[in-house]
C-alpha cells in the first residue's frame, strides 16, 4: 500500500515537472510548480521526513510561488520563442543522467535497514539524543546541538541572501516617486489598483482578516513546539513570513509597508546570526566549546541545551522571517521597469511587461445584487 | 518492490535530468530558474529517499510516561536536517536569483538569453567599429 502511494505520488511529481517543462505561458508554469512542490512534501510525509515535509510545503508551495508571480509582473510572463528540442543538452543530460543511475545501482535498496547511511553516526544520534539533549524531536537536537555550527553557516547563507536581495533591488527614493508614476499606467495584479480591487472583494479581506491572527499564533506555536514535534525556526520564520505576505497580498504592499517599515526591518535581519553567534560564544565565556550548550548548567548539562537549543531557533526564526518579508516587500514595491522590450527582428511584436491581461481575472464593474423579480 | 530494488533513485534522476534539461536548454531566464527548484527538490528526494527504513517512524521518540519506547526502529535523521535548511537557503537564494532576472529585465529589455547574448554582441561590434573607425580630426592633423 505505502509503495503504491509512494509509485502513484512520484508519478503525479514526473506528470508535473514535464508540464513545467512544456508550459510556455510561464504564470501557469509557477503555479505547476507550486503543485510540484506540494506534492513532494506529500512525497517526504510518506517517506517519514516530517520536518522537511512541513518546509517544503511552507516555502516551496507558499513563499517561493509568490516570488515568482512578483517576479512575472516585473518582467515578461511569456516564454517568447517556441522551444524546438536543443540536441546537444539532451545528449549531455542522457549521458549525466546514464551515469549516474549506472552509479546507483549497487547502492542498497529502498528502505534497506542495514545500508550504510544507517550505521555509525546516525546509530549514535538516535542512541544517545535522548540521554545527552533530552528533546523528543531528534532532528530538533541534531539540527541545533550536535550540528549548531552547519545550522549556524546555513543562517548566514540566508543573511547574505537577504542583503543581497536588497543591495540588488532595494529602491532608493527616486526610484519610489517613479514607481507611483507608472503604477498608475498598467495595473498588475501586485499594483495599488488591482490591490484597491481586491480590497473591495468582502469575502477575500474577511477571509483574510479571520486567518491572519490564527497563521501568527500557529507560527509561534511551530517556534515553541520545534523541541516536541516537527518545526522549528526555519519554518516557524517562514509561516510567520506567509502571514504577512498574505497581508501585503490582500491590502497592498504600501499598506505592509506601513505596518512594517523596511528600514526597521533591514535591522532585524542580523539580529538572527548575532542571538545565534552570541549563544555560542557566551557558552565559549562559560567554559564550554563554541555552541556546546552543556557548558550553561554544568551540573545538568541538558538544562543547558534546552536553553541553548531555545535560543538558537529564536535566532533562526527572526532572521528567516525578517528575510522573507524584506524580500517580498523589495519585489512588490520595486517599481516597473521603463525599458522597452527589446526587438531583435523589425517585424517582432515586443512583448508587454507584466503578466498578461487573460492571466488577471476581470472584475464585474457592476457590484450591485440584481433586483428580485418574481419574488413576491 | 521487486521491479528493481533501486527503483527510486531512477525515478529521482530522472526528475533531476529533467531540471537538468530545463537549465541547459530553455532560453527564458524564469524557467531556467523553475529548472533549478525542480533539481533542487530532486536532490533533497534523493538525500530524504535514502534516509529511509521499511517500517521505520518518523524521528520523534515515543515516550511513555517520559521515557522513550525501547526498541522503536527510527528513519534515519540525519539526512533530513541536512535538508530542512537546504530548503529554506534554497528560496533565499532563489530571490537572488529572481531579482538578477528582474535586474537584467530593466537592464536589456528581454529575459531571453539569446537576445541577451546577441544585444551583447552587437554592443562590442558597435564598440569595436568606434576604436578602428579613425575620427577625421585625427586624420586631418597626422601628417
Amino acid at each position: 500500500m505505502e509503495t503504491a502511494i509512494t509509485m502513484v505520488l512520484f508519478g503525479l511529481l514526473f506528470t508535473t515537472a514535464l508540464l513545467v517543462g512544456r508550459q510556455r505561458n510561464l504564470f501557469a508554469a509557477t503555479m505547476l510548480t507550486g503543485i510540484f512542490s506540494l506534492v513532494s512534501a506529500g512525497l517526504f510525509t510518506v517517506m517519514e521526513a516530517v520536518d522537511v515535509a512541513f518546509t517544503e510545503a511552507a516555502v516551496g508551495a507558499g513563499v517561493s510561488t509568490v516570488l515568482m508571480l512578483a517576479t512575472l509582473s516585473l518582467t515578461e510572463d511569456t516564454e517568447r520563442r517556441e522551444s524546438k528540442v536543443s540536441w546537444p543538452a539532451l545528449i549531455v543530460v542522457l549521458l549525466t543522467g546514464g551515469a549516474l543511475i549506472y552509479g546507483t545501482l549497487d547502492m542498497p535498496a529502498f528502505g534497506d535497514a542495514n545500508a550504510a547511511v544507517h550505521q555509525p553516526l546516525s546509530r549514535y544520534y538516535i542512541d544517545r539524543a535522548w540521554d545527552e539533549i533530552g528533546l523528543p524531536n531528534m532532528v530538533t537536537s541534531i539540527l541545533a546541538s550536535y550540528r549548531g555550527a552547519d545550522t549556524f553557516g546555513e543562517l548566514g547563507v540566508v543573511f547574505v541572501a537577504g542583503i543581497s536581495v536588497i543591495l540588488l533591488l532595494g529602491h532608493t527614493r527616486a526610484a519610489a516617486a517613479v514607481a507611483q508614476a507608472e503604477r498608475d499606467e498598467r495595473p498588475s495584479v501586485l499594483s495599488a489598483e488591482r490591490h484597491a480591487q481586491v480590497r473591495e472583494m468582502p469575502v477575500v479581506r474577511t477571509v483574510a482578516k479571520v486567518m491572519l491572527p490564527y497563521i501568527v499564533l500557529f507560527a509561534f506555536y511551530v517556534q515553541a513546539h520545534g523541541d516536541f514535534g516537527p518545526g522549528g525556526g526555519f519554518q516557524a520564520g517562514v509561516i510567520l513570513a506567509t502571514a504577512f505576505i498574505l497581508f501585503g497580498l490582500v491590502f497592498g504592499p504600501k499598506e505592509l509597508t506601513r505596518l512594517v517599515p523596511p528600514q526597521r526591518l533591514e535591522r532585524i535581519i542580523p539580529v538572527g546570526p548575532m542571538i545565534y553567534g552570541g549563544v555560542g560564544v557566551v557558552a565559549m565565556l562559560m567554559g564550554g566549546e563554541f555552541l556546546a550548550y552543556g557548558a550553561f548548567t554544568p551540573e545538568h548539562p541538558s538544562h543547558g541545551h534546552h536553553y541553548g537549543i531555545f535560543m538558537v531557533e529564536l535566532g533562526v526564526g527572526i532572521t528567516v522571517s525578517a528575510v522573507m518579508i524584506t524580500i517580498y516587500t523589495t519585489f512588490a514595491t520595486r517599481p516597473r521597469t521603463t525599458t522597452p522590450c527589446a526587438v531583435l527582428e523589425p517585424g517582432e511584436q515586443p512583448v508587454p511587461v507584466g503578466l498578461a491581461p487573460e492571466d488577471v481575472p476581470e472584475l464585474p464593474e457592476e457590484r450591485a445584487l440584481p433586483a428580485q423579480e418574481g419574488m413576491s | 518492490m521487486s521491479l528493481l530494488p533501486v527503483w527510486h533513485y531512477v525515478v529521482v534522476v530522472a526528475l533531476m535530468m529533467l531540471g537538468l534539461y530545463i537549465v541547459i536548454a530553455k532560453p527564458n531566464y524564469v524557467k531556467k530558474l523553475m529548472g533549478l527548484s525542480l533539481f533542487q527538490v530532486s536532490v533533497i528526494m534523493l538525500y530524504v529517499s535514502m534516509g529511509r527504513i521499511t517500517g521505520g517512524t518518523a524521528p520523534i521518540y515515543i515516550l511513555d510516561d517520559g521515557v522513550p519506547r525501547p526498541f522503536v526502529l527510527y528513519t534515519n535523521p540525519v539526512p533530513h536536517v541536512l535538508m530542512l535548511t537546504a530548503i529554506v537557503v534554497g528560496v533565499a537564494t532563489m530571490a537572488v536569483g529572481l531579482s538578477l532576472v528582474v535586474r537584467i529585465r530593466e537592464a536589456y529589455g528581454s529575459t531571453e538569453e539569446d537576445v541577451v547574448a546577441e544585444l551583447d554582441r552587437r554592443e562590442v561590434e558597435e564598440a569595436r567599429a568606434r576604436e578602428t573607425a579613425v575620427p577625421p580630426e585625427a586624420e586631418r592633423a597626422a601628417p
